[in-house]
């Protein structure tokens, strides 16, 4: 299921798209996953790209380790691959990750207290924008409403309107 | 001494800034008709001047005069010309007056082209713009002023950052510029309307090109950009949800929204207070963009000047501008006169409803993006915010609006109805889903994003072309008066109908190269052959070769299908000398929509090689896409009623009450 989510959703990530800006890279170009050191079983190897690539290369500038030529990233690619050899679950090779290196090789930070913020604001601006439109229609109405123009007419007026249009 | 003229011709820009700023917003004031008409012809000797100080660095680096020390730092006497050419703004400094020129360059057009504004609007626009100018000449003259020399002139140069030597480079930064700092000149009008107090339909119809024209440079950047990376670095990506990027796409999406609020304002006098301060913000994230990426405070793959004064100086400028522009909303706004009210179910009503999903889809980019900084600096904890993050929220906020945009155009101004656009959308929904049933036929269970993104793609790209369809009511009257009623189509539908149809085209693209893109890595020895998509590709060997200021192996591949020779592809790893850095040199061919993509790794015992092949269907539609947008923001541009000189209409006169 997750990993349907997150395919899904990178193919909605719509963007005209493109890296911003061009004063690119201090690093050499990404070597990323090397032949050498891909696990036999495809399943098993499937599984550490996907987890590699929610991982942070931490000496990298915002690169996964699946991304990165760095020998930190190689590093843990090898590790991540050992762990899958010895039965781990992805979440307990994150976990592994995590005790070791801190939250900040998580690409995806995790849901808890201190990102409590960073999860809810999408949706959270989304329902404040919803709200606020909402608001802002209702005033709008109450005000048209009682705005001269939408007066209903006297009876005087009905009856003079109702000679001019007899005249014209 | 051309160097010191453009030195001086930089600091006379900053004097004319001053001037620029105070005595036509002074005038404006006063209703002093000779102190507003200073504005125009300053701010068009401002650009000149700013333009001397940016030849006389080209100059410089062009005859590789290494007594500058930006020179010295940034070019090498080997670089190819073309390089010395887009070094200049391949650094801190030079960008900083590549910006700026673009900056004065919007002053001086605006100035020209606005001849039958009202006076005092243009004169306030015009300071406005004389505020920016001197802002950021400050920044340059006294924090990263290109034009120092160095006492000792060394012999050769440091070189440009090998990554930064490509044609990529010499288009992105300029094309990039032009739309952000574009948006400064919708900034100006929000600014200029809320210091007059009075705003209306027209100078919705005023703005309107201006934003067009910014977003129509901002999405052709970021859409260049995203194709450099795509070849430069080597493994194919398109997007990376890097900071830098979020910097110049937070602008796109809001400029998007303003695009879409600002015809609603034109059109019915409504939704002003929102669109002036879409306009503030949409600037006020090009300069938290700027920051963002000058100052350096970003761990990024981009994070390149790291002098802390600069930073500073720069939040400063940040913080005024955001802070005044905002007080000055807080302050006036209210008094700004609301327009025409309108239903729910309306034209307006799917027009807010873009806007609504867009700035919160870029309030999701800006927390991801900034909340890292804020958590490092409040508490101290390191946490990283990276794509896995953008993709599960910036999605999810993506796909009711692409499910929406059709319905738009369907709907009337006022009061739509909903069940009508509904049938006259029958058909594109129904093949949107006899396709996305297709792909999940052919798919099976196992892969079931592709059939939904693949629907909604073509949802929205049939979407858009039954609009035109239904108006010119093809099929249902003589096609001879189909094509007659298409001609009479004003320019913007063709426009909108283009813009989305390019963004169906965009989504398509990702979908389709995130389902099924191939990818081989691996060792290949000499003549040995890996099929990938459908296509055999053999390793022929590996020659070394040189450049002009790299040397290189060169690896030669033979790309067949069915034994049938199709191309030579010759991907290449570099090395550049000056700054002992390699790059790499992907080779990509392309058949229909779809690429081929190969690059090299390292060199192994007996002439074998790491090598890396993908197949990428329909890739290139992410960026044909982007380019179909442009060309359907460009129709918009040249609709009659935003033409230079088109009379004003009658009844927005009587709307533009002032509102003190």
């Amino acid at each position: 299921m997750r990993r349907f989510c997150l395919a899904f959703l990178i193919a909605f990530a719509l963007s005209g798209a493109g890296v911003g800006g061009f004063t690119l890279i201090a690093t050499t170009p990404a070597w990323a996953v090397q032949p050498d050191e891909m696990l036999k079983d495809p399943k098993l190897e499937a599984r550490a790209r996907e987890i590699s690539e929610g991982l942070r290369c931490m000496v990298c500038q915002n690169e996964s380790i699946d991304e990165s030529n760095a020998d930190l990233a190689r590093d843990l690619r090898l590790l991540v691959r050992e762990r899958l050899k010895a039965g781990d679950t992805d979440e307990e090779v994150r976990d592994y990750l995590v005790a070791r290196y801190g939250e900040f090789v998580l690409l995806k930070p995790r849901f808890e207290r201190k990102t409590f913020i960073l999860w809810f604001a999408p949706l959270g601006a989304l329902l404040l924008g919803a709200v606020i439109m909402f608001v802002s229609y209702r005033r709008r109405k109450h005000n048209t409403d009682d705005a001269p123009g939408a007066t209903p007419l006297d009876e005087a007026e009905k009856a003079e309107l109702k000679r001019i249009m007899g005249e014209g | 001494m051309i160097v010191e003229l453009g030195h001086f011709a930089l600091v006379l820009a900053l004097a004319l800034s001053i001037v620029q700023s105070v005595v036509p917003v002074w005038g404006a004031r006063m209703r002093d008709e000779r102190l507003m008409a200073v504005a125009a012809p300053v701010a068009g000797v401002q650009f000149l001047m700013v333009g001397l100080a940016f030849a006389a660095l080209t100059f410089a680096y062009l005859t590789s005069d290494f007594s500058v020390l930006n020179v010295w730092q940034n070019s090498h006497s080997d670089k190819p010309l073309i390089y010395r050419i887009s070094g200049v703004w391949g650094n801190h400094e030079g960008s900083m007056l590549l910006w700026v020129l673009i900056l004065a360059l919007f002053g001086a057009l605006v100035a020209a082209f606005g001849r039958t504004m009202p006076a005092t609007l243009k004169a306030n626009v015009l300071g406005v713009q004389g505020w920016i100018s001197l802002a950021f000449l400050s920044f340059i003259l006294f924090t990263s002023n290109p034009f120092i020399r160095i006492a000792n002139p060394p012999m050769e140069g440091q070189d440009l950052n090998p990554i930064l030597q490509d044609v990529g480079l010499a288009i992105h930064p300029p094309l990039l510029y032009l739309g952000y700092v574009g948006f400064s000149v919708t900034f100006s009008f929000a600014a200029a309307a809320l210091l007059d107090g009075r705003i209306d339909a027209a100078w919705a119809r005023w703005v309107r090109p201006w934003i067009l024209i910014a977003w129509i440079f901002l999405t052709l950047g970021i859409a260049m950009g995203s194709y450099w990376a795509y070849y430069e670095l080597g493994w194919g990506g398109f997007w990376f949800w890097d900071p830098v990027e979020n910097a110049s796409f937070m602008p796109w999406l809001a400029g998007t929204a303003l695009l879409h609020s600002a015809l609603v304002m034109e059109k019915r006098d409504a939704l002003k207070v929102w669109t002036v301060l879409l306009a503030i913000l949409t600037f006020s994230l090009s300069l938290l963009g700027t920051f963002l990426v000058r100052s350096g405070v970003l761990t990024s793959v981009h994070a390149f000047a790291t002098d802390p004064s600069r930073g500073v100086f720069i939040l400063a400028i940040l913080a005024i501008f955001i802070g005044g522009s905002l007080s000055l909303y807080a302050w006036r706004a209210p008094m700004l006169k609301q327009g025409g009210i309108f239903a729910p179910i309306s034209r307006e009503g799917a027009l807010i409803l873009n806007n609504l999903f867009l700035t919160a889809a870029c309030a999701a980019v800006l927390v991801g993006t900034l909340y890292p900084l804020a958590l490092d600096v409040t508490t101290g904890d390191k946490i990283s915010v990276g794509a896995p993050f953008f993709n599960m929220t910036f999605g999810p906020l993506m796909i009711p609006l692409l499910l929406a945009i059709p319905f738009g155009p369907f709907l009337a101004w006022k009061r739509g109805d909903l069940l009508g656009a509904a049938q006259r959308l029958m058909v594109a929904f129904a093949i949107a889903i006899v396709i996305a049933l297709v792909v999940a036929w052919v798919e099976g269970a196992a892969n079931v994003m592709a059939p939904i993104g693949i629907g909604i793609a073509a949802w929205v790209m049939i979407g858009a072309v039954s609009e035109i369809v239904w108006r010119v009511k093809l099929g249902r009257i003589p096609l001879g008066q189909s094509f007659s009623r298409a001609a009479g189509l004003p320019r913007s539908s063709w426009g909108a109908m283009l813009g989305h149809f390019g963004m169906g085209a965009t989504m398509l693209g990702i979908v389709a190269v995130t389902a099924w893109q191939q990818e081989v890595i691996t060792v290949m020895q000499p003549g040995e052959t890996r099929s990938i998509g459908g296509y055999d590709l053999t390793f022929e060997g590996l020659t070394p070769s040189t450049g002009s200021n790299y040397r290189e192996d060169v690896g030669h591949f033979s790309l067949r299908k069915g034994g049938v020779m199709l191309a030579n592809m010759e991907p290449a790893k570099r090395f550049y000398m000056a700054r002992q850095m390699p790059t790499t040199e992907s080779a990509i061919e392309t058949f229909g929509f779809n690429q081929v993509y190969v690059s090299l790794g390292d060199a192994k015992d007996g002439g074998a090689v790491v090598m890396r092949a993908y197949y990428k269907p329909l890739v290139t539609l992410i960026w044909l896409g982007a380019v179909v947008m442009v060309i359907g923001g460009l129709f918009s541009l040249s609709d009659r009623r935003l033409r230079v000189g088109a009379p004003r209409r009658a009844h927005h006169a009587a709307a533009a009450m002032p509102a003190e």
